[in-house]
């Protein structure tokens, strides 16, 4: 099992719903972040692109987070699921300074939180909050071992690419173009 | 090419998270959710109960989750509501901000003056706030008629408010969705058509083959069923043209951007029409069995070639050609959307109206991908006496203007109760209900002496906008997650109501608009127009009607109906009656024409920016509603003020850096109350810039959004007004920047 999320960047608008539904289903206080938006425009008017991704953790197959993280709160749960375990954590910030995504951050209860693909609704068959809120079903998510999940389905025809390919992390968000 | 590259982030944390992160924790230092974990709560231990979202005017359906300590936790959207298909917008998940903000009004407030003259607000009990509110409209009653007290409305507050007018006997209302908004579409497609496209729109976007945006912006504007259609037509194939002077979301989705020169749309639009009659593109068979007037039509866009609209919007006449092609190729599924906030130019009505024709001359109207035939449920009025005739109402303040204007025209309220202006019918007092009048109505010295004018102002809201710092009793309402409210009842596909039900018990001392009216109403012996003792009771009442119960809509939230006014879309060749003059889709309007307007829309210039000065433009962003949600806290995280864009060849200019603080200055010599910061990007024309509409808040108990960012309102002073509708035509506004703050010569005082 190998869980993934694949992101249209043809049809997000950059709303910022992901964000907001993350915050409300996952306590993320005001200020933080699991998710985020960035806009990225070329060109120069009136010759211009503009494209739209929702960023988070891209849950890494080599993930420098894990490895370096001194106590191994830091650790890959079922489905290359990269999460933290809080209690473990004892907040020195190695993982954020290894992570190329800036996907970390520290919670101000001292341990460092990020995106967990909402393995709790996950492990019950739901898809992570900001997957089901998003108006313009932009985000897929499921196993990349499943040919008919709906990762695998939107990835199978489409052009993709994926965040900091040199990085060497193997990451698993593919942002389709 | 050159390439360059903007790059931001639109939310807090990202690239510069620890920094970013340790700001807001030590400047705010509180949460939402104080518990110690950030353990999500399993949805099994939350319990759902049914709503629609007041964070805007879609009122998507859905579910406000409860805790077992009783706190709100999510808001999730409604699967079977048409308005958002279970998926709400940033704005409504956000929603459970508008309850826990901790800057609400949380009891009733009273001006008072003190021996020097200054005057400040103190906390009252209901029971004086109410008395209060109750004896001025006695005493306007007896002094000057009922009909002299006015009423400012939005939203579904607005309409308990409008409820309890008519029953004291005065129709003196008008709403800023009217005039300032998409007033000039409804009298346009009316008169066309004999139908209003109402809201939510009648656009079949969902099976469109080709849609064209102007000066519409979808997917920053987020009315959700129209951002997830759009979002599917794009999965369809569809072609997508849109219309701006801004590189927009919705453009960057477009086969076909035309960035045209601003003020030049009836140009392109009567290029187009022209391609479409002469090329022999439109429907024919369509327009003969269906439309009056194709002659005249034929002879008035003559002339309106694209090679003539070149010279007008800077659009190339291939270009031109090309997407007039384009949507005859897709037709009859084809959408030219006839947008929402249409108030530019003043001659806006007439723009809405070569939409419609070249919706007409496409067969698009009555059509799959086209416009289908929305059908409403009509929710029976719980009983109550026929309310009394007003002497006069707002329509004799127009005294013949505006004759196509269907609703109370928010400046001719003001201008009613300015005496100087010698209105034979005046406004002495005012209710003001879900509408923060300074940010959301153009030409701010005319509403400052207006309010300064009246006797009386009570304003009711759930937060401290700047409309109660003008108000001489501020009422404070539950939030829509705290009260019942009317059921929802708006035309669609398929008929259907919504229930709003309190999720939680109403915080503070704030109380529902519906209570607030009735007590209000009972204090002026009008109890039989609230003959109930809970709001429960009527909606009880009501469902009964329709062949349901509140205690079934509490366990649904959303009931669908079957139609019964017959199918979605017209029948090939069948027999159809329009309800105009003619009867007939009028490319000519006779409504117009009887009128003294023109029958057909005409190209006419508009003032162009002076040097140094560039043209204001203003709209949404996704987060974000009017100047209503600029202090959630929820929305404030992931923009917290706007920005004024302007092109890198103007910055060049003007030596302006990313992020650099200005003041901006319009024609007229106003500026800004705050700083504004500038936003260096090719997303805007070099002959204009571009702002989010809703900010610069200037009452300080808005914690997050005092001084944040600049109004474009306060830019707002030169307003053309529309004399078909009497919409108010707000972008002929030019600003200039200032690097420096300028010495002021007002300082404003506020209680």
């Amino acid at each position: 099992m190998r869980y993934a999320m694949a992101i249209d960047t043809k049809k997000c608008v950059g709303c910022g719903d992901c964000v907001v539904a993350c915050q409300t289903e996952n306590n993320v206080p005001h200020g933080y972040c699991r998710d985020w938006i960035v806009e990225s425009v070329d060109g120069t008017y009136p010759s211009l692109s503009l494209e739209f991704r929702s960023e988070r953790c891209n849950h890494c197959d080599n993930s420098p987070c894990v490895r370096c993280c001194p106590t191994g709160a830091s650790h890959i749960e079922e489905g290359g699921i990269v999460t933290v375990t809080h209690h473990k954590c004892i907040g020195c910030g190695a993982c954020i300074q290894s992570c190329p995504y800036d996907a970390r951050y520290s919670h101000p209860e001292g341990y460092v939180d990020k995106c967990t693909f909402c393995l709790h609704r996950v492990q019950k068959g739901q898809s992570p909050a900001c997957v089901d809120v998003c108006p313009t079903r932009c985000l897929h998510f499921g196993d990349l071992d499943d040919p008919n999940s709906d990762v695998s389905l939107a990835i199978k025809d489409r052009k993709w690419k994926t965040l900091a390919p040199e990085a060497g992390t193997d990451p698993q968000l593919y942002f389709l173009t | 090419m050159k390439t360059r590259r903007d790059f931001i982030k639109i939310s807090t944390a990202g690239a510069g998270a620890v920094a970013l992160s340790y700001k807001a924790f030590g400047s705010k230092g509180f949460g939402l959710f104080e518990s110690n974990s950030v353990d999500p709560v399993s949805d099994e231990d939350l319990t759902p109960y049914p709503t629609y979202c007041e964070v805007c005017f879609w009122k998507c359906a859905g579910w406000a989750y409860v805790d077992k300590s009783g706190k709100i936790r999510k808001v999730l959207g409604n699967q079977d509501d048409p308005h958002c298909n279970g998926r709400l917008c940033p704005r409504g998940t956000g929603g459970v901000g508008m309850v826990y903000d901790n800057d609400r009004l949380k009891k009733p407030l009273i001006r008072e003056t003190r021996k020097d003259g200054s005057q400040f607000f103190r906390e009252a009990e209901w029971d004086e706030a109410l008395d209060l509110v109750a004896s001025k409209m006695k005493e306007v009653k007896e002094k000057y008629g009922p009909e002299a007290f006015g009423l400012f409305n939005h939203g579904t507050p607005g309409g308990q408010f409008h409820h309890l007018l008519k029953a004291y006997g005065s129709e003196s209302n008008a709403e800023p969705a009217f005039a300032n908004c998409r007033g000039p579409r409804s009298s346009a497609f009316f008169s066309t058509f004999g139908a209003y496209v109402g809201s939510p729109e009648n656009t079949d976007i969902r099976d469109t083959k080709c849609l064209v945006l102007i000066g519409s912006h979808i997917g920053e504007n987020m009315h959700n069923s129209q951002v997830q259609e759009m979002s599917e037509a794009i999965d369809n194939g569809a072609t997508i043209i849109t219309v701006d002077p801004r590189f927009s979301t919705a453009a960057a989705h477009s086969q076909h951007w035309l960035p045209i020169k601003p003020a030049t749309d009836i140009a392109l639009l009567l290029a187009w029409i022209h391609v479409l009659v002469y090329e022999e593109l439109y429907d024919k068979d369509f327009v003969e069995k269906y439309t009056f007037g194709l002659e005249y039509l034929k002879d008035h866009v003559k002339n309106f070639t694209p090679e003539w609209a070149y010279g007008i919007t800077t659009i190339e006449p291939e270009k031109i050609r090309e997407t007039a092609r384009a949507m005859a190729g897709a037709a009859p599924s084809v959408i030219v959307h006839p947008g929402r906030h249409v108030v530019w130019y003043g001659d806006d009505t007439q723009r809405e109206r070569a939409m419609a024709i070249l919706t007409a001359l496409l067969g698009a109207w009555g059509k799959r991908g086209g416009f289908y035939f929305p059908e409403g449920v009509s929710v029976p009025a719980f009983p109550h006496p026929h309310f009394p005739e007003p002497e006069w109402t707002w329509k004799d303040w127009n005294e013949g203007r505006y004759p196509l204007a269907t609703m109370g025209i928010t400046t001719e309220l003001l201008k009613a109760s300015i005496p100087r202006y010698n209105y034979k019918h005046q406004v002495k007092a005012w209710l003001v209900a879900g509408t923060n009048l300074p940010l959301s109505m153009p030409d701010k010295p005319l509403f400052k002496e207006a309010a300064a004018a009246v006797e009386f102002i009570a304003v009711m809201d759930t937060m401290p906008m700047d409309i109660t710092g003008y108000a001489d009793v501020v009422l404070p309402e539950a939030t829509y997650l705290e009260r019942y409210d009317v059921i929802r009842s708006a035309p669609n596909r398929e008929p259907n109501i919504a229930l709003r039900m309190p999720a939680i018990e109403p915080m503070y001392d704030s109380k529902p608009g519906w209570w607030i009216a009735k007590q209000i109403g009972e204090r002026l012996g009008l109890h039989d127009y609230f003959n109930f003792d809970d709001y429960s009771e009527v909606i009880d009442w009501q469902l009964k009607q329709l062949g349901t119960s509140l205690e079934e809509m509490k366990k649904i939230g959303v009931k669908k109906f079957p139609r019964k006014s017959g199918p979605l879309y017209m029948g090939d060749n069948e027999d159809f009656t329009f309800n105009t003059n003619s009867g007939k889709i009028e490319l000519y309007s006779t409504d117009f024409a009887d009128h003294g307007f023109d029958a057909m829309p005409k190209f006419t210039k508009h003032p162009e920016p002076q040097q140094n000065f560039y043209r204001l433009i203003y709209g949404r962003a996704p987060m974000h509603t009017f100047s209503r949600t600029s202090n959630n806290p929820n929305l404030s995280d992931l923009m917290s003020e706007n920005s004024v864009w302007v092109n890198p060849k103007v910055a060049d200019l003007w030596g302006l850096k990313k992020g650099q603080e200005v003041w901006l200055k319009n024609q007229d010599g106003h500026v800004t109350s705050f700083p504004v910061k500038v936003r260096v990007t090719e997303r805007i024309r070099w002959d204009s810039v571009y702002m989010v509409h809703g900010f610069g808040h200037k009452n300080k108990k808005l914690s997050r959004a005092f001084g944040k960012g600049a109004s474009d309102t306060e830019m707002i002073t030169n307003v053309v007004v529309d004399p078909i509708m009497g919409g108010t035509g707000m972008r002929g506004n030019f600003i200039t920047f200032l690097t420096e703050e300028p010495a002021r010569e007002e300082k404003e005082v506020k209680a």
